[in-house]
């Protein structure tokens, strides 16, 4: 084990002509809960999706449990995502056509589980999120609290390495995105889970172990480094 | 905090014991910091002879005497004019971070900076707030909303303050 779970090293990544990180460097240890804060268009959804290998960057490294990411041809990066990663986004983005259920147990299907195996698997979510009785629901009947939940379950599913959370009470009222990051939180800590929390808000950051600001597409830490217990 | 016209207010709602006055007090307004047992007595000793309380029994018994305060219509009417009259809406943390960063940019001293180990600060209190909130009862959860509120809105305006550096550097810096 590393004292570091994913890192990205002075990645620069430009969309055209627009550059959005200029040399962005963070390190995030195992079980560590990291907000990435910044305004609008600073380049903190960037540097998440270059951390998570959904972006390549135009220069820098990006190493995941002491592998280098940046270097892997998208196949492998699929998998590793799969494999490795859980994800959050703002609207939950669940598949309408699939059930409440099959939403949660989607990662594993793609990564070749057996259908029962997989639902079998993806049930004890709704119980811990407190979603009981809504296995069967299109997200269509579910309300946003209930359905980022399941989106939640759908992240943490795989046991991944990494959950990456970009704004994900962005869509919710204040009281509902707490208890989803409340449970976010409780999840996380009981698995181990490494988490990039991804926010402009800074009562959703708070939930956080520690803080970095993205700013003309650099980070900038915003207190001395701490020695996580 | 007014210690006296929250003892007030603990005994306008029943006569009590200064040993039951401070727990009260610690219970729901102590957060951390208990209340001395000598500053319950002195303050009973001090409302007793302003004639805001008065003494209604002494029980003897092992120990000190223990007294059993009861509050005067006095105490009754400061204490109520305490309760409807609103407190002071005052900003604290602004005027200072704002001297702080009129004078750094007046220095030539990296304010941004000085403003991000802020946010930084505000970041880390907030996080205590809110593990308080998470894991508290309801009592702590609502006087750490009302911590994470204030700290919320003293980091809007070091964000508005950031995006406006340079302009306040034009306005306050002597060419």
């Amino acid at each position: 084990m590393t004292d570091t779970m994913i890192e990205a090293r002075d990645v620069v990544r430009s969309f055209g002509q627009t550059p959005a990180l200029r040399g962005a460097t963070v390190a995030v240890a195992p079980g560590e809960i990291l907000a990435i804060m910044g305004p609008s268009g600073s380049g903190k959804s960037t540097l998440l999706h270059c951390l998570a290998g959904i972006l390549v960057p135009d220069s820098g490294e990006i190493h995941f449990d002491g592998r280098r990411v940046d270097t892997l041809d998208e196949a492998r990066r699929s998998a590793l995502r799969r494999d490795s990663f859980g994800f959050v986004f703002q609207f939950g983005q669940l598949v309408p056509e699939l059930t409440a259920e099959e939403n949660v147990a989607l990662p594993l299907l793609l990564g070749g589980t057996r259908r029962e195996a997989a639902l079998r698997q993806a049930r004890p979510w709704f119980a811990r999120l407190g979603l009981d009785g809504l296995e069967r629901r299109r997200s269509g009947e579910l309300s946003g609290g209930q359905a980022q939940r399941v989106a939640l379950a759908r992240g943490l599913v795989t046991s991944p390495k990494v959950l990456f959370a970009d704004e994900p009470t962005g869509s919710l009222d204040s009281l509902t995105g707490e208890q989803v990051l409340d449970q976010l939180i409780v999840a996380a800590r009981e698995h181990g889970t490494t988490v990039v929390l991804v926010t402009h808000e800074a009562r959703v950051a708070a939930y956080a172990d520690r803080h970095v600001m993205v700013r003309d597409g650099k980070v900038a830490a915003l207190a001395p480094e701490r020695v996580l217990s | 905090m007014s210690v006296p016209l929250t003892l007030l207010g603990l005994l306008e709602r029943e006569p009590s014991h200064g040993y039951d006055l401070k727990r009260d007090y610690d219970t729901y307004f102590g957060r951390g910091r208990p209340l001395p047992f000598g500053q319950v007595y002195a303050t009973l000793g001090r409302l007793a002879r302003d004639g805001k309380v008065v003494i209604s029994e002494v029980q003897p018994g092992v120990g000190p005497e223990r007294k059993r305060y009861v509050i005067t219509e006095a105490g009754a009417t400061e204490f109520d004019a305490w309760l409807t009259e609103p407190i002071e809406a005052e900003p604290h943390l602004q005027s200072v971070l704002f001297t702080k960063v009129v004078l750094a940019l007046m220095l030539g001293r990296p304010a941004q900076e000085y403003l991000d180990i802020q946010r930084g600060a505000h970041l880390e209190r907030m996080h205590q707030l809110t593990e308080i909130r998470r894991r508290g009862s309801l009592v702590d959860g609502l006087l750490a909303d009302h911590g994470l509120f204030h700290l919320e809105a003293d980091l809007r305006w070091i964000d508005t303050t950031v995006a406006r550096l340079d302009a306040l550097r034009a306005e306050v810096v002597k060419p």
